[in-house]
């Protein structure tokens, strides 16, 4: 990591910048959507009190706003853990279905299993072919040179083909007809709730996934290792560390992450594999990941943020009158943004560490290191 | 359609697949030449499916206010042009990446077109003329099939007069120098940040362009299913071409016959595996990239300061 930044009070400098840039960007992405709205003939207003009303003024619509969260939560850590090793990783999409379908799949051929063998099952099943799916972006990248953003991004259209492929011909449930779909699974094979609420354990596996790959990425051997090539490959590879091997393992947590989510919408939400689980989960995780800056103990507020705004989206539909592409269109404005504000960093003295601002003459603050997409040099483009 | 298909047989299985090649390439055409420009210049346009989109939405909205399909074409470049130029605007500014500003527009732009597409799915706006080059045929398939647009024919020379210009003109040389180094164009006293912003405009016209043929002549209507990915297709497709014009005609073709595969076996009573054979050119494009790529060296003939391609 470049940033040296031992003691205490620069770390937390830069929290504070990282933190006011962020937010400061997402209030000037909902003024640019309040100026959309009003160009529309709507009222600004009625559609912010919509969205809060929508995600967060109640317990229940609070839950709704948990429930969208949980996917996502796993869908940015496919974009978050590759972008600390330098790379762009955008199949989150594919690698949801892909999940989803197999965990399906499996459920239905443990129908005769107890429920935690059959929810266990699933869960690795989503996991493994979630993750073989990124891996194959990152074996292409790592062994052929292949762009993974375009390799992961074919990838999605690629599962999508395969997903309707299954679901309206081998595995199809002759009793679908109008959604064509896999048999549903056993009542007693669903995902249930936590208890308390009305939330599936879908929310709880993301926030420990996320929990899991901060203490990975920041504390641990293999964590430093990545981040070390991420900030500059020729660096790992001088110290001997094994880049092909982190790509493969990175790249595998990444997908497993979004087969999971794909499991989780199968065995908590859609109870079978159909087209319903292509719903933008995989895209939204991105704009997640990089909102928090690809750092996964953020990614958890964000993507309750993020899973409000979509919970909120139906509200805007019936209440408003607005189409149901709103959300894509404030989702756009955001990430536009947030990259736009990215050009500000080091811009602001009162965030620089002491020593730098007494010191004129050192060159221009440097970024924070961190590979917030893939820098100049770093395995991705470079 | 389908009972012509099956008195023609395989013959007609082919001769579709060749008509959906002529008419399925087009777009592919005009995104693989915008993007080739963009890259030429050392800069990488990601958003190019948003831009795709967005033209077929503009072209389609202003064909059916206007009247006139020509006048839709030329607002789906306009709009191309600003997504580009908004493209372009962001990366000029310091320790933003290219890559990401075009996830964030490609999402940014199929959301602008949903949203202000939603009145026209109902309504039916005029299209593009059509050629008929299989006037020859008393057979209507035949005669559907071999049915084209002038804009083919438009990209079709665009290819090797881009190809031509950037050899042989100031403005070609000045793109190039810039997507090859930087620093030798600053040396030069070229505007480096222009040129891009020029570029990718450019490359958004054409690629808004594209998308106005989607739907003002085929498929012919806007609805939100338009693309499926053919502006991010033409990234790859560039590569493909290795940076070369007059490639990417012909790596559109290749690329348009995978696209009208699918298509072509349905209307022939062929339904089975019909959505694998619709994934075809989204494998096909994977397999091109791990072929034309390398794990050590860059590919020949990118532009230096690409970043893609070291």
């Amino acid at each position: 990591m470049a940033s040296t930044a031992s003691n205490s009070a620069g770390r937390f400098r830069q929290a504070l910048e990282t933190l006011t840039l962020r937010i400061g960007a997402l209030v000037v992405s909902l003024f640019l959507f309040g100026i959309f709205i009003k160009c529309t003939g709507k009222s600004p207003l009625d559609a912010f009190a919509n969205m809060y009303k929508g995600a967060f003024s109640s317990w229940t619509a609070f839950q709704f706003t948990l429930t969208s969260a949980a996917p996502l939560l796993l869908t940015a850590l496919c974009t978050a853990l590759p972008a600390r090793l330098g790379m762009v990783i955008i199949g989150g999409e594919g690698a949801l279905l892909m999940g989803g379908l197999s965990a399906a799949l499996v459920g239905l051929a443990c129908e005769n299993c107890g429920p935690y063998t059959a929810l266990i099952a699933m869960l690795l099943a989503g996991a493994a072919a979630g993750g073989l799916w990124i891996m194959l972006a990152g074996a292409l990248r790592y062994y052929r040179g292949v762009n993974e953003t375009i390799s992961s991004l074919l990838l999605n259209y690629i599962a999508i083909a395969l997903l309707n492929h299954f679901v309206e011909g081998p595995f199809k449930d002759p009793e679908s007809l109008n959604k064509p779909s896999t048999r549903p699974l056993a009542d007693e094979h669903q995902l249930g709730s936590i208890p308390g609420m009305d939330v599936h354990w879908g929310l709880a596996y993301g926030v420990i996934a996320c929990l899991v790959c901060y203490f990975l990425i920041q504390h641990t051997t293999f964590g430093f290792a990545v981040r070390t090539t991420g900030a500059n490959i020729r660096a790992g590879r001088i110290v001997g560390l094994s880049v092909g091997a982190l790509t493969l393992i990175t790249t595998f947590m990444a997908g497993a992450a979004a087969g999971v989510a794909g499991m989780v919408e199968v065995a908590a939400v859609n109870q079978q594999a159909n087209a319903s689980l292509i719903s933008g989960y995989g895209y939204a995780g991105i704009l997640v990941a990089f909102i928090a800056r690809h750092n996964p103990l953020a990614i958890i507020p964000v993507a309750v943020l993020m899973g409000g705004i979509m919970a909120s989206g139906n509200l805007l539909q019936t209440n408003m009158k607005l189409p149901d592409a709103t959300v894509k269109v404030l989702q756009g404005i955001m990430f536009i943004v947030i990259l736009t504000s990215e050009s500000l960093y080091g811009r602001f003295k009162i965030f620089q560490p002491r020593e730098a601002t007494e010191k004129p003459h050192t060159p221009e603050k440097k970024d924070d290191g961190k590979p917030i997409a893939a820098p100049e040099g770093g395995l991705a483009v470079g | 359609m389908a009972d012509a298909a099956t008195s023609l047989g395989w013959t007609g299985v082919a001769i579709s697949v060749l008509g959906g090649t002529l008419r399925v390439s087009t777009p592919y055409l005009f995104v693989g030449l915008g993007e080739c420009l963009t890259e030429k210049s050392g800069r990488i346009n990601l958003g190019l499916e948003g831009t795709l989109v967005m033209g077929a939405m503009t072209g389609y909205g202003v064909s059916y206010l206007s009247g006139s399909p020509w006048l839709g074409v030329l607002a789906a470049g306009g709009a191309g042009s600003i997504l580009g130029a908004m493209h372009a605007w962001i990366c000029s500014r310091p320790r933003v990446n290219d890559v990401a500003v075009g996830i964030a527009m490609m999402i940014l732009g199929v959301g602008f077109a949903f949203f202000l597409g939603k009145a026209l799915i109902q309504p039916t706006a005029p299209r593009l003329p059509a050629i008929e080059l299989g006037s020859w045929s008393s057979n209507p398939q035949v005669r559907s099939s071999l049915q084209v647009n002038v804009l083919l024919a438009i990209g079709a020379l665009l290819a090797p007069t881009f190809a031509w210009g950037l050899k042989n003109t100031r403005w070609g040389l000045w793109l190039v120098t810039t997507g090859e180094s930087a620093e030798a164009a600053r040396a030069m006293g070229i505007n480096v940040n222009r040129v891009r912003l020029w570029a990718t405009v450019a490359g958004g016209f054409l690629a808004g362009v594209g998308g106005s043929f989607l739907s003002l002549f085929y498929p012919g209507s806007w609805s939100e299913g338009l693309s499926s990915g053919q502006g991010l297709m033409a990234v790859a497709l560039v590569i493909f071409a290795r940076w070369s014009p007059v490639r990417c005609l012909f790596a559109a073709l290749l690329f348009g016959g995978a696209s009208a595969l699918g298509p072509a076996l349905q209307s022939a009573g062929i339904s089975y595996g019909y959505h694998l054979f619709n994934a075809a050119p989204y494998v096909l494009t994977l397999v091109v990239m791990i072929i034309t790529s390398s794990r050590s060296k860059a590919l020949a003939g990118a532009p230096g300061e690409l970043t893609l391609g070291r």
